[in-house]
């Protein structure tokens, strides 16, 4: 019981970024158990998939032929095999819509606890450490548990792992039995079209929950105007319906690269940032100095964005 | 058709607090009705509201301080709440997935909904798995992070999208009995209207213990243990402007013009 076995990530086709995040968090932690790394592709062209994931540090890649995209009860049933075949010490996902999908379900077939959504990881004989933030990211915690568990880990916070291995690449004959599968995927849709695409903008001003009514958005409408800027907003306008989809920058929306980014009111929750943390320059207008988007601004402004903001429409009026 | 609403009162805490061991500071802590659980709720209702669902229950694991929190869902429009308390709970630091689980499980075995809703996650703990814990536990079919149900069933099949990364959804169609969890934005939760909060006060409460629903203390036993509590260190080197809203602005303006990016 020494092994790590991590379930790799693809959807439509397309290998997900998170599964070369998987081999280098399976990888540390192989290391420090003083394991084996294996590494399982499920569903989809599982031998093109095996050859892109053969990378530095993986040892053993086991693929599951069944069906072109991710369906729950195939993934569930596949690697609750393979963890009877191979007794790995721990099961690693990815905690993406998909890894949360299955990874609380494998863990409870399997009798085995489930810690979600770790930054960090670290082995100490039979005792895992699971760093994981709580209340939105105010505070981390670590967390200790014994022996087997399901880990899913954030999406990039691990590095990608690169290079190329020599794992050896095994077809795994997984009984799938269909009537354990409830559920079926009749197709994808690309929501957020429409008339703006804000991934073009080179400046986006961009409203958070801190604007507090809809009435307010005018003063940022206002302010995108005299800055012939475009507007964006993170996830709670558009829940609100404030805003359209086609609006919300994030995991769930769009990923944003503009040369300026203002968040404004926007307290900067990792879904948020993980679309707009490549921006050129990030300026938050936000009263808590504490925010978590203070991490990773360039600038910030304390002040009550309802002074700065029509101020600073002022000066290009 | 019966659905059965998991409903967690949550903590908020104030921008600025004290952490004491494993736990912030009394003092900067706040109670709100789980915001996942909330959408949660109102779909429930609106199925209700459409005939579809003839009964609406919800379920919370919470002392007795949370009722008020509880009765928001029941001021919204659900029929009667259970609430799962025990003294083996008071002043366990962190219950995780397993030991929820078991919980919900004896009370899914009592009321026997075709349908679960669920938030996506807390907004204190996040863990994001107790719904599809739940669904494996209890043999029921599941769907994680639901933004859209049809609230036209076919038969016993629910057409739902999953809201993936990306802005792309899935579109898939779940067996019932089934467990959703809801994604935030799936509808407008309503507020709760006066004549809804005084009915709410003469809707059906009912307190159980582990031991009304035949559930081994040692069963809710975390194998998680919470160690330690911390501000996570800054990684910032934000540069600050001070001053006045109208110099901070002006800040900005020499900024946006240095960047060749101002009209």
């Amino acid at each position: 019981m020494t092994d790590i076995l991590a379930v790799t990530d693809h959807r439509r086709g397309e290998l997900r970024d998170s599964s070369y995040e998987l081999i280098t968090a399976g990888r540390q932690l192989a290391d420090e158990t003083g394991g084996d790394l294996h590494l399982a592709v499920i569903s989809g062209t599982v031998d093109e998939f095996a050859e892109k994931v053969n990378r530095e540090g993986v040892d053993a890649i086991h693929t599951v032929s069944h069906g072109e995209e991710f369906n729950h009860d195939v993934y569930t049933q596949a690697i609750t095999q393979l963890y009877d075949e191979l007794a790995p010490q721990y099961v690693l996902t990815p905690n993406s819509v998909n890894g949360l999908d299955y990874a609380p379900a494998v863990a409870n077939r399997l009798g085995l606890p489930v810690v979600t959504d770790t930054v960090d990881l670290a082995t100490s004989g039979e005792t895992l450490t699971a760093t994981r933030e709580m209340y939105g990211g105010k505070v981390e915690t670590t967390n200790e548990l014994d022996g087997e568990a399901v880990v899913t880990i954030r999406e990039a916070e691990w590095p990608a792992a690169e290079g190329t291995g020599d794992a050896s690449v095994e077809a795994f004959d997984a009984d799938i039995d269909e009537d354990a599968v409830g559920s079926t995927v009749n197709g994808f849709e690309e929501v957020g079209g429409g008339d703006v695409d804000i991934s073009e903008a080179d400046v986006l001003v961009s409203v958070g929950r801190g604007i507090e009514e809809e009435e307010n958005l005018d003063i940022i409408r206002d302010l995108a105007d005299a800055l012939d800027a475009t507007v964006s907003s993170s996830r709670p306008i558009v829940d609100n319906g404030w805003l359209p989809k086609n609006r919300q920058v994030g995991q769930s929306g769009k990923v944003v690269t503009p040369d300026v980014y203002i968040a404004i009111g926007i307290s900067g929750a990792v879904q948020h940032v993980a679309g707009m943390k490549g921006s050129d320059t990030i300026v938050a207008i936000n009263t808590d100095p504490n925010a978590p988007i203070m991490d990773i601004a360039d600038y910030a402004i304390h002040n009550d964005l309802f002074d700065v903001v029509p101020a600073l429409t002022e000066e290009f009026q | 058709m019966k659905i059965l609403v998991t409903v967690k009162e949550v903590a908020t805490v104030e921008d600025e607090f004290e952490i004491e061991g494993t736990e912030i500071a009394d003092q900067y802590l706040g109670a709100d009705l789980n915001e996942w659980d909330d959408y949660a709720v109102e779909e429930a209702v609106q199925l209700q509201e459409a005939g579809v669902a003839d009964e609406v229950v919800t379920v919370t694991i919470g002392p007795e301080d949370c009722e008020q929190t509880i009765r928001q869902a029941l001021a919204k429009g659900a029929d009667r709440a259970v609430r799962v308390w025990d003294d083996s709970l008071d002043g366990v630091d962190l219950l995780d997935v397993d030991a929820k689980t078991e919980i919900l499980r004896a009370v899914v075995e009592e009321e026997d909904p075709d349908l679960v809703l669920t938030g996506v996650q807390a907004g204190d703990d996040s863990f994001g798995a107790t719904g599809v814990s739940l669904a494996a536990d209890i043999g029921y079919e599941w769907g994680a992070v639901v933004n859209h149900l049809e609230h036209e069933f076919d038969g016993d099949v629910a057409s739902v999208r999953r809201e993936l990364e990306g802005g792309v959804e899935e579109l898939t169609e779940i067996e019932l009995p089934a467990v959703l969890t809801i994604q935030t934005g799936i509808n407008e939760p309503r507020y709760a209207s006066l004549r809804g909060i005084r009915q709410a006060q003469r809707k059906e409460l009912d307190v159980q213990t582990l031991a009304d629903l035949g559930v081994d203390e040692s069963a809710v036993e975390s194998a998680l243990e919470l160690t330690d509590m911390y501000e996570p260190e800054s990684e910032s080197d934000v540069t600050v402007w001070e001053g006045s809203a109208d110099e901070t602005a002006a800040e900005l303006g020499e900024l946006l013009r240095d960047k060749g990016v101002a009209p």
